[in-house]
């Protein structure tokens, strides 16, 4: 057991945690913020994309652990009052269907808007196809999720 | 703006998906919940001998272990198969027995045998590697070749050679007759790749039982609770329907493998009782590949044949199906009534004759998956069809239009009555989309570059709404195939529609709302939709077979008729008019040509006080409707596929991918083109990327995303969706359908467009670059 600490949606939070246990496990059975999802065994899908420190992350993929003393933020606190500019996208855009990847894509999308913005690189269609290469959608073949994180990449 | 029948309103559903606070399944947990684990055969075949828990029931937090003798001693029933088939010889299908836990023998790598109990997920996982199991491993049949070879291993004891059925449909004799008079004859063997369907969501389970009321509680993964529980009660012994509600939840995505009812429910419900805890299971990705009903799978041979102008004259198939271990709960409709029902295509064919054996081995079970027989049927008919083009010289365009069906309602050789459709004007409209006529200058363009370009179409057509009861009765299928609504209108004026569909990603609380806008004027934000709760909604048939729309809002439309029958007695009596002077828009109630008006919650308080009814009114505003289809809808459409082959390599990029669909009736066009944009992924992937891999012995080689080709956002273009709609004749609102369209017509699309830029029409899916690399290779080393 490992004890943590760490701030979640800007909030402190921590406990004893199981050195085995994952960051997703955390976020979604000790903490209760279920709309971080898993989607797969093996980091391919991004159902669990959250941010540490301001970088997207697979949060399978990192333990619970690793993530002591690190600010996270998850789809539940990355709207500020109003919904943020690219969880209206999707809305705009029926960047969504059944809704499982959603919350992945959208922390993926903040995270590659605002990487694109600091390197001053213009984030077009193919950029966005290619930065999309580790979130998986079965239901939208991605056409209008593209058209998403492309207007928010405009209202960010 | 308009909030009605085809209005592109944004989705009502979204909020909670885009903030994080939809609810699925895994997100539930209860006060006293349990965790289940599975212990899977690791073998494709083996019997079991023993099974020893002694170790795993000493660990940390094991609650209970419980095997198949227990399940089956307890009275929990075997699996079904929900539609039965007769074979050529008018016997019965041989159905092998299926125990949610296996008894005495396991048939594919994944067949539970033994579900534990513990306090923790871990610890159930835990204890479940530690229970040891005795098999004695036996002979294997993981491939249909293995399974119909001499000397096969028999997998079930009821299935002589591992026969499900022989069957068949149309004329033989007339078909050989035709095809032995053509003037050319296109054969093809076609082989239909298994696929995996993999919505995002894994599947899951929560089960409550409650000892006080002797009443179970499944929280699951379903697109349609109702059949569920209909299933778990009258045939698995699990609870009476009374004593079982069954809540499915926000469910991420189905495409058919949440159709089914899985062991992992019968298990859970069960083990729920046994330990009186609330149980939970949920999938991971690994276990869905080894667990979830898979798609496809079929070998086919086929002739077409031809006379001297082209027209088709006859039409033989003969195909093997491949069904996995066990027959699931539709099995045996698809690779026949959803399948050879639909080999007419979009063309005039006389003579039509199928046979179809259904054959069982060491595999994952096959079921319906997007689209379900008709993407076998639409691949084989537009890939003979464009091989005949060519091998006749002929455009494949023009050879389409000389046998286009053109007259309706037309009656096929198999079983189906086309009511409607514009098949040559959806097809110019998607040719002109896709510049066809300067397809000849960008592949020179191409060429100039070292590639090869090639174009191609296909022009499907399916069957959806499923379906007319009674037919669907007629031809083996044990349930009727209706959809129930419920319409109540409360006090307020703000409405409730009950409906027995249920919306895994498709957005019926939007577009459902949207017909009752249409039909009233008030607000979509007034109008809830309930569904996915057999407690809160009566019955139902669930969603699969793009009928939600079809069957689904033509129940809904019915109950409206029946409110607005009573709304218009009640505000004719209220308003001292004529009930044929009553208008009913903009959310109020009119008598025309006057300025009476009742604003919309006036009527509802009206009907709910009951102060002033006209004489005989019963209080209250609440309508139902149960809606029988006349008929199966016939979704069609043009798809036409642009692609770059890259002959170093064998890489194959597509360009444009141009779809014109006639759908009837669209209701919200945005959600429609996202379902479009969706299907023709999932065709993509078949097209070119996914395909289940066994090995001999039986081991899935594809069982995680790093081996299993799921289509990524730069695997694709962006796709150009048309519509060319000719309304459905036989439903209420004129719909057709549109759920599985793009899954239907676009592999035939792709490979077809592939095929011609390498110049080899032998090429299988799906079309990896060491596959077309190697077509494009023989067909080079042919040509010289």
């Amino acid at each position: 057991m490992s004890e943590i600490k760490m701030t979640v949606n800007g909030k402190p939070v921590g406990g004893d945690v199981a050195d085995n246990m994952l960051l997703v496990e955390f976020i979604r059975e000790t903490l209760r913020l279920t709309g971080t999802h898993v989607g797969c065994d093996t980091s391919q899908c991004g159902a669990c994309v959250v941010h540490v420190d301001g970088k997207a992350v697979k949060s399978c993929t990192m333990l619970a652990a690793a993530a002591d003393g690190a600010e996270v933020t998850t789809i539940e606190g990355v709207a500020n009052g109003d919904l943020h500019p690219m969880q209206k996208a999707f809305n705009d855009n029926h960047g969504l269907q059944c809704g499982f990847c959603t919350p992945g894509m959208i922390m993926s999308g903040i995270d590659m808007v605002n990487r694109y913005k600091a390197e001053g690189k213009t984030l077009d269609e193919a950029a966005i196809r290619h930065e999309l290469e580790g979130n998986i959608c079965r239901c939208t073949g991605y056409h209008n999720i593209v058209k998403s994180i492309s207007q928010a990449a405009g209202e960010m | 703006m308009s909030q009605g029948i085809g209005a592109a309103v944004k989705r009502k559903e979204d909020k909670r998906f885009t903030t994080g606070k939809g609810k699925y399944t895994d997100d539930i947990r209860m006060e006293n919940q349990a965790y289940a684990a599975f212990v899977r055969s690791p073998h494709a075949h083996a019997r079991v001998n023993s099974i020893d828990t002694s170790a795993a029931e000493a660990m940390d937090g094991v609650i209970a272990i419980l095997n198949g003798a227990e399940l089956t001693g307890d009275g929990i029933g075997n699996i079904i198969c929900g539609w039965a088939i007769t074979s050529k010889d008018g016997s019965p299908m041989n159905m092998g027995a299926w125990s949610a836990l296996a008894t005495e023998k396991t048939r594919y790598v994944g067949d539970a045998v033994a579900i534990v109990i513990a306090e923790t997920n871990a610890q159930a996982r835990a204890a479940a590697e530690a229970v040891d199991i005795d098999y004695e491993e036996l002979p294997v049949a993981a491939s249909l070749a293995a399974a119909l070879s001499d000397g096969a291993p028999q997998i079930h004891e009821n299935a002589p050679g591992n026969i499900v059925y022989d069957w068949e449909i149309g004329e033989n004799e007339a078909t050989e007759a035709a095809l032995a008079g053509a003037a050319h004859i296109t054969k093809m063997d076609i082989t239909n790749n298994r696929l995996s369907p993999n919505p995002m969501e894994p599947r899951s389970a929560v089960a409550i039982y409650d000892d006080a009321e002797d009443h179970y509680t499944l929280y699951t993964t379903s697109q349609n609770p109702h059949v569920a529980r209909l299933v778990l009660s009258a045939f698995y012994n699990v609870a009476p329907e009374h004593k079982l509600r069954v809540i499915a939840p926000d469910v991420g995505g189905g495409f058919g493998s949440k159709i089914y009812i899985y062991p992992e429910e019968i298990a859970c419900l069960w083990a729920s009782m046994k330990t009186n805890r609330s149980v939970k299971w949920t999938s991971d990705r690994t276990e869905a590949f080894l667990t979830d009903a898979h798609g496809r799978d079929h070998v086919t041979k086929a002739r077409m044949g031809f006379d001297q102008d082209g027209r088709i004259v006859g039409f033989k198939v003969s195909t093997k199906a491949n069904f996995g271990a066990y027959m699931s709960l539709f099995s045996s409709a698809v690779p026949t009534y959803l399948y050879a029902t639909l080999l007419s295509g979009t063309y005039n064919i006389p003579n039509i004759y199928c046979e179809v054996l259904g054959v069982y081995t060491n595999t994952v079970p096959v079921d319906a998956y997007r689209g379900a027989g008709r993407p076998e049927a639409s691949y084989l008919v537009e890939r003979m069809i464009e091989t005949a083009a060519r091998e006749m010289g002929k455009d494949p365009a023009d050879l389409r239009n000389i046998n286009f069906i053109r007259e309706f309602p037309h009656q096929t050789p198999v079983i189906m009555n086309y009511d409607s459709g514009d098949f040559e004007g959806n097809m110019r409209q998607a040719m002109v989309a896709a510049d066809w006529a300067g397809f000849g200058a960008r592949k020179a363009e191409s060429a100039m570059r070292g590639k090869l370009r090639g174009i191609g179409m296909s022009c499907y057509i399916e069957a959806c709404g499923i379906a007319p009861s009674a037919a669907v009765g007629s031809l083996g299928a044990g349930v009727g195939l209706w959809e129930s609504a419920e319409v109540r209108m409360n006090p307020v004026g703000t409405i409730e529609v009950l409906t027995g569909s249920h919306s895994h990603g498709q957005g019926h609380e939007t577009t459902f709302a949207q017909v009752v806008a249409d039909r009233f004027g008030v607000p979509i934000d007034t109008v809830q939709i309930v569904h996915g709760d057999t407690d809160k909604v009566q019955f139902g048939m669930g969603t699969y077979g793009s009928r939600s729309g079809p069957v689904g809002m033509s129940a809904i439309v019915k109950a409206l008729d029946k409110l607005e029958v009573k709304i218009r007695k009640l505000a004719a009596h209220l308003l001292e008019a004529s009930e044929a002077d009553i208008v009913i828009e903009d959310g109020q109630v009119k008598v025309d040509g006057t300025n009476k008006v009742l604003a919309w919650h006036e009527v509802g308080l009206a009907a709910y006080t009951g102060h002033n009814l006209p004489e005989g009114m019963e209080p209250g505003l609440k309508e139902g409707a149960f809606y029988d289809p006349l008929n199966f809808t016939f979704p069609m459409g043009c798809f036409i596929c642009e692609v770059e082959v890259d002959p170093q390599t064998g890489k194959t990029e597509i360009l444009k991918f141009v779809a014109s669909d006639d759908f009837g009736t669209i209701i919200n066009p945005m959600i429609v083109d996202g379902q479009v944009h969706g299907g023709i992924a999932q065709g993509v992937g078949q097209a070119m990327l996914e395909e289940v891999r066994y090995s001999e012995d039986g081991q899935q080689l594809s069982a995680s995303y790093m081996d299993y080709a799921m289509p990524r956002a730069d695997d694709l273009p962006d796709f150009d969706v048309l519509h060319h709609s000719t309304p459905c004749t036989t439903n209420p609102l004129g719909m057709k359908g549109c759920g599985e369209a793009g899954a239907i017509g676009t592999p035939p699309a792709v490979i077809n467009a592939i095929t011609d830029a390498i110049g080899n029409n032998d090429l299988s899916m799906p079309a990896t670059p060491a596959k077309v690399w190697a077509a494009l290779n023989s067909a080079t080393i042919a040509a010289e």
